[in-house]
């Protein structure tokens, strides 16, 4: 088993697809019929979890390069390959989707219309993202990206809110738009290197290493502008934000969770695993213009997350916020800061879930998110208020909860920087005054104060469902905070990733073991 | 480095608050409800009280063992964990923090001053709120306050320190909102956090700078390698230390002393923080927490020293911040408003402490003023026990009668905090000026205005008594009489006003043990008594002077004043300086125009013009032109089969023609 855990990994949830789809029950049929559903996506999602676990104790921290690696032809005549494999990077945000799917389908019990394809959908979701950070051939991972948007896709656009049509599409054709170019990227450098494997092109002396050395700095240059446009749309980056507030605010409440907890990641995750080890110099060269945008974004993002009126709006807000601070530690290339962004990734997924599903509880008790329209409901729901309290702070990076350990290292990997330095840093850490501004004041207009509408006087605090899904958030904020020693280790555990110029790591790790053979002699 | 018996119970300081805190937190209300409303109540307090007394017992065992040492020992490190050694937090890179304490007599002063007058204070609130709905949060918070004031102090490494100075934060935001149902007080404490936030940014930078010159957070290792031990050498991990380089970080850190310890212009938060419950006030926004900017600053000492024109900045921010409130505190009305500008007041004396190098005068008058501001918000807080809760003391007088503890006890605080001669006031700050009178430059322009602010705050804290117990009563009787308090309050109060008359003695000029026993924590660079400034008797005779001036003015002003109003309404409204100092020289008008009024439009328009129209603007451009363009490539989709028939044999046609031509000319 040990040998396929991956491609069990990739492939169970789809499979727990196929069997719900299966199921022989008519839609619009009574309990009966949505308690089964509800099992067998439970079940899978379940069997999902402990997959990931059992993967993550199966690895440890001093080994070196790919595990679990599994190699297979799939369109010879092409070069195309199945070929995956993962690290400490790909091992967190793999155990991350599982964990938010499972929490995302418990919380989606509830759900009624179509019940059944809901549970499709979010379970092909999950193969689809735990693909594309398997995934070692670029035809492969290009697959999974672009299946990412169809359930997602999907989910907005049929469990949405109001404007859930135009939220879909807009979505769909921002990320689309990103992504056809970077599949341009994928061909040309089969062209120019015969291969799509990620790992052949990063070995030296191989031919496909040799031919990306053959390629002229300035095909290059274009080369990872076309993938970092997929990537900065995903993550995102100003000023390709927009789709994302929009995105959220029509979304289901799992739609959220995946959308903020999962999807941003893939952006990051596309600049560590492909452009670092495929164009470190290209992207030293462009840090100047990230490094802006990142920063920029962070404030950007905190200004307009403090005047949205309604929640889950300001919440989609402050992960542009929190998404600028995890890309300027990628942009900062030292090992604090990188391995500062994957812990922030990690945390933001923990606690902007953590957050969206107390926003959806909000929403299910008085089917509205505005702000205003709350107030006073702290004496009314004091776990669900505690639990939002928590949650608000570990957005605003409180020491002990899991937001501050990232931010920290981003920050202070920024000073450090060679690229980035300390007036990154300062006007980074002006995020930390914003964060608290933004999240403090939704917190005393809609929980505190006297409660002034009549419908929030009689409302019921969480039920056992919500505690299921709300504790394990926030056992895991204490967790991250307190004692974030093994997640620190695998954070470090990046393959492949190459730090252009110079390095600070005190000790010459899996981060600079290779360096490739970039420029061409003249 | 020693070792000293007590480490491996060390991490029982800050634990026990914490145990407290966790259990109350989850627990405390089933527990009222199972017990009894009365019997539960006072479990839960009595936990709460008696996890942070038994903190006080480990410290003061901690102490004795440290007094034990030769002074140049007197430095141990300890885990913070219960039964492990060195348990890591973030140890990563050049980042190396692990759950260690440094005890040393710094860390120790003030884990006794945060547990005894904490403890006192927790005594002191079963008291306060025994009939508060929400009890056990109260305590829970209170608890988490103490735990997380300890890791401040205690933390071997600046970014555990961080640890705490956010943790306080939090707490001080959590109490002051106690009582959210009035949105009024969230938004106090939202101000709180918010300010000192950005004071947080000051010190996350000022220690990211010290990560990168000296190469690690920690104060003192084994090794000697330490942020201090470094810098005690005037050295860094790779070079010299600059005065530059320590300018750099020693005014970064400050900016997050300046918004801890609510110094101008950060001292805004303070005076709304007097939301929260009275116990609250008098532990957090008093005796404690405000003092953690001193703290810090006495900590990183060893860099201040090195860093002069920063030094003189913190003495002059000190200085102005003394005044400032001081002549506020003058015409403020609230009694809780009063003692919160003396509260920043006497901060500022504690910063002219430390920008003259008196960093153990500095830290003298964080505990005596621990003492006797304790004292005098608890006083305050019996009085508005006593008046149900009235606050104005233009509602208040003669309560001398009614409150007969409160009063004396009181009495005791006004004299201790006006430096009358021999209590623990007098003592503290007269070692400040005295020391400030030899400054480099202006000395004597410190020493002077810091002498007319003493005066003032005599004067200011006579008006307090005399509205409050000495006047004719000017309560509405429509309630009951005023009454005294329970005993829980009183206790606190009594033992509270003894140390505000011996907690100088320590002190004394004679035989300042105080200072000797924390030597060994602060830079051995000092400067030299007397140099330059007025010789120490006459400094003495001065503040006595000033101090009994300052009381008799504000006695003989008040004992004739009508309605013991000194000016009236007339003069109040024509009066340039009262109507400044009343309107809090517009300082706190100003921050909220600009930051509240002004952030919020600016956000507006960045979000309506930058995101809607501009950025999603261009997204749905693009989104018409495609539409548009599709529109007339529509045009050709006619559906019928003819016309595609003719539009591919011209097709074909152009292609055949083309291929002829090219070949043609070849």
């Amino acid at each position: 088993m040990e040998q396929h855990i991956l491609t069990l990994l990739i492939f169970l949830p789809a499979v727990g697809a196929v069997a719900l789809m299966l199921l022989p029950i008519r839609s619009g049929q009574a309990s009966g019929g949505s308690l089964a559903v509800t099992a067998v996506s439970l079940v899978f999602a379940v069997a999902e979890l402990g997959l990931a676990l059992v993967a993550w104790s199966g690895i440890s921290p001093g080994m070196r390069g790919f595990q679990f690696r599994v190699q297979a032809d799939w369109i010879p005549d092409l070069r195309v390959r199945y070929d995956v494999g993962v690290d400490g990077l790909s091992l967190m945000l793999v155990l991350l989707t599982a964990f938010l799917t499972l929490l995302a389908v418990v919380y989606s019990t509830r759900v009624e219309r179509r019940a059944r394809e809901y549970m499709v959908f979010l379970l092909v979701l999950e193969s689809a993202m735990v693909g594309v950070f398997c995934a070692l051939d670029l035809v492969l991972f290009y697959v999974f990206w672009e299946l990412v948007l169809i359930p997602m896709y999907f989910l907005i656009g049929i469990w949405g809110h109001e404007r859930r049509v135009y939220a879909a599409v807009k979505f769909f054709i921002f990320t689309f738009a990103g992504s056809v170019l970077m599949l341009v990227g994928i061909v040309y450098l089969y062209v120019q290197t015969g291969s799509f494997s990620l790992v052949d092109m990063t070995t030296v002396g191989s031919p496909a290493a040799q031919g990306l050395a053959a390629i002229p700095a300035r095909s290059l240059m274009w080369l990872y502008a076309a993938f970092a446009l997929a990537f900065m749309v995903k993550v995102p980056l100003l000023p390709f934000h927009t789709w994302l507030p929009d995105a959220h605010v029509e979304a289901p409440t799992a739609g959220s969770v995946i959308l903020a907890g999962v999807l941003l990641k893939m952006g990051v995750y596309g600049f560590i695993r492909f452009c670092l080890p495929l164009f470190p110099a290209q992207m030293a060269a462009s840090a100047p213009l990230f490094l802006a945008i990142s920063v920029a974004g962070i404030i950007y993002g905190a200004i307009v997350a403090a005047i949205q009126p309604d929640m889950k709006k300001l919440v989609a807000y402050s992960s542009v916020s929190h998404m600028g601070v995890v890309m300027l530690g990628v942009f900062s290339f030292t090992e604090l800061g990188l391995a500062g962004s994957v812990i922030q990734s990690i945390n933001h997924g923990v606690s902007t879930g953590m957050l969206f599903f107390l926003v959806g509880m909000l929403y299910e008790r008085r089917h509205t998110r505005e702000i205003a329209a709350f107030g006073g409901i702290r004496r009314v729901l004091p776990l669900l208020s505690a639990l939002f309290m928590l949650a608000a702070f570990s957005s605003a990076a409180l020491p002990l909860t899991n937001g501050f350990v990232g931010e920290y290292l981003v920050l202070q990997g920024a000073y450090l920087s060679d690229h980035s330095g300390p007036v990154y840093a300062a006007f980074a850490a002006l995020g930390m005054i914003l964060s608290a501004t933004y999240m403090l004041w939704l917190f005393q207009r809609a929980f505190c104060g006297p409660v002034r509408h009549e419908a929030n006087a009689s409302l019921s605090d969480l039920g056992a469902r919500e505690k299921l899904v709300l504790i394990p958030l926030a056992a895991l904020v204490l967790w991250f905070g307190c004692y974030p020693t093994p997640w620190l280790r695998m954070a470090q555990r990046i393959e492949l990733a190459v730090l252009p110029g110079p390095v600070r790591s005190a000790e010459s790790n899996a981060l600079t073991h290779w360096a490739p053979p970039r420029e061409a002699q003249p | 480095m020693s070792e000293i018996p007590i480490a491996p119970l060390v991490w029982a300081i800050p634990g026990l608050p914490l145990i407290g805190f966790v259990l109350n937190m989850l627990w405390g209300g089933r527990i009222v409800r199972l017990f009894g409303d009365a019997r539960g109540r006072g479990i839960v307090g009595g936990l709460a009280t008696l996890t942070v007394f038994g903190a006080f017992a480990v410290s003061v065992v901690a102490l004795s063992q440290l007094l034990g040492l030769d002074p140049e020992h007197r430095r141990a490190l300890a885990s913070l964990i219960p039964f492990a050694e060195r348990v890591p937090w973030i140890v990563i890179g050049s980042v190396s923090v692990h759950f260690s304490a440094l005890i040393d007599p710094l860390s120790v002063l003030m884990c006794l001053i945060v547990t005894g007058v904490g403890g006192l204070i927790h005594l002191y609130a079963t008291g306060y709120m025994a009939d508060d709905r929400d009890y056990p949060r109260f305590f829970a918070y209170f608890n988490l306050f103490i735990f997380a004031m300890l890791v401040l102090c205690l933390g071997e490494s600046l970014l555990l320190m961080f640890v705490g100075w956010e943790g306080v934060g939090l707490c001080s935001y959590l109490l002051i909102s106690f009582w959210y149902d009035d949105e009024g007080n969230a938004r106090a404490g939202n101000k709180a956090f918010i300010v000192n936030r950005i004071g947080d940014v000051g010190f996350m930078l000022g220690m990211l700078t010290v990560l990168a010159a000296f190469g690690t957070l920690s104060f003192r290792t084994e090794a000697g390698t330490g942020v201090l031990d470094l810098a005690a050498q005037g050295r860094t991990a790779a070079g010299p230390l600059t005065v530059g380089l320590a300018s750099l970080i020693c005014g970064l850190l400050f900016v997050g002393a300046c918004g801890k310890s609510a110094q101008f212009p950060l001292h805004v938060w303070l005076p709304d923080a007097m939301a929260g419950p009275t116990p609250v006030s008098a532990l957090i926004h008093a005796a404690t927490m405000v003092t953690a900017g001193v703290v810090m600053v006495s900590r990183m000492s060893v860099l201040f020293v090195q860093a002069p024109t920063v030094l003189l900045v913190v003495a002059a921010i000190g200085l102005f911040t003394a005044l400032f409130a001081a002549t506020i505190a003058l015409t403020q009305t609230d009694i809780k408003k009063v003692l919160a500008y003396s509260t920043v007041s006497q901060l500022g004396f504690m910063f002219l402490g430390c920008g003259a190098a008196a960093f153990g005068a500095a830290m003298f008058h964080v505990t005596t003023h621990a003492f006797f501001k304790a004292l005098l918000f608890l006083g305050a807080g019996s009085v508005i026990h006593g008046l149900s809760g009235e606050q104005d003391m233009r509602r208040m007088g003669g309560l001398r009668r009614h409150m007969k503890v409160t009063y004396w006890t009181m009495l005791i605080g006004w004299a201790a905090i006006s430096g009358f001669p021999g209590l623990a006031g007098y003592w503290s700050k007269d070692a400040i000026l005295g020391l400030s009178s030899g400054m480099v430059p202006a000395g004597m322009v410190f020493y002077l205005v810091g002498t007319f602010t003493a005066f003032l705050t005599g004067f200011y804290m006579t008006r307090l008594m005399a509205k409050t117990f000495w006047s004719e009563s000017r309560t509405d009787r429509h309630g009951h009489d005023p009454h005294e308090s329970p005993p829980s309050m009183l206790i606190p109060l009594i033992v509270l006003a003894i140390l505000s008359v011996v907690g100088g003695w320590l002190g004394t000029p004679w035989a300042n043990a105080f200072e000797r026993f924390l030597e060994p924590s602060l830079p051995e660079v000092v400067v030299a008594e007397g140099h330059g400034g007025i010789p120490h008797g006459l400094g003495l005779v001065i503040g006595a002077l000033v101090a009994i001036a300052a009381m008799a003015t504000g006695v003989l002003a008040y004992r004739r004043a009508p309605g013991c109003e000194l000016l009236s309404d007339a003069a109040k409204r024509s009066n340039p300086l009262y109507r400044g100092a009343n309107a809090l020289w517009g300082v706190d008008g100003a921050a909220t125009a600009v930051f509240v009024r002004g952030g919020g439009r600016v956000a507006e328009l960045i979000s309506t013009w930058i995101d809607r129209r501009l950025i999603d603007g261009l997204v749905n451009a693009v989104a018409v032109v495609t539409g548009f363009a599709s529109e007339i490539a529509r045009g050709v989709q006619t559906g019928y089969v003819r016309f595609y028939v003719k539009t591919m044999l011209a097709g074909v046609l152009a292609i055949l023609a083309y291929a002829l031509l090219s070949a043609g000319a070849r």
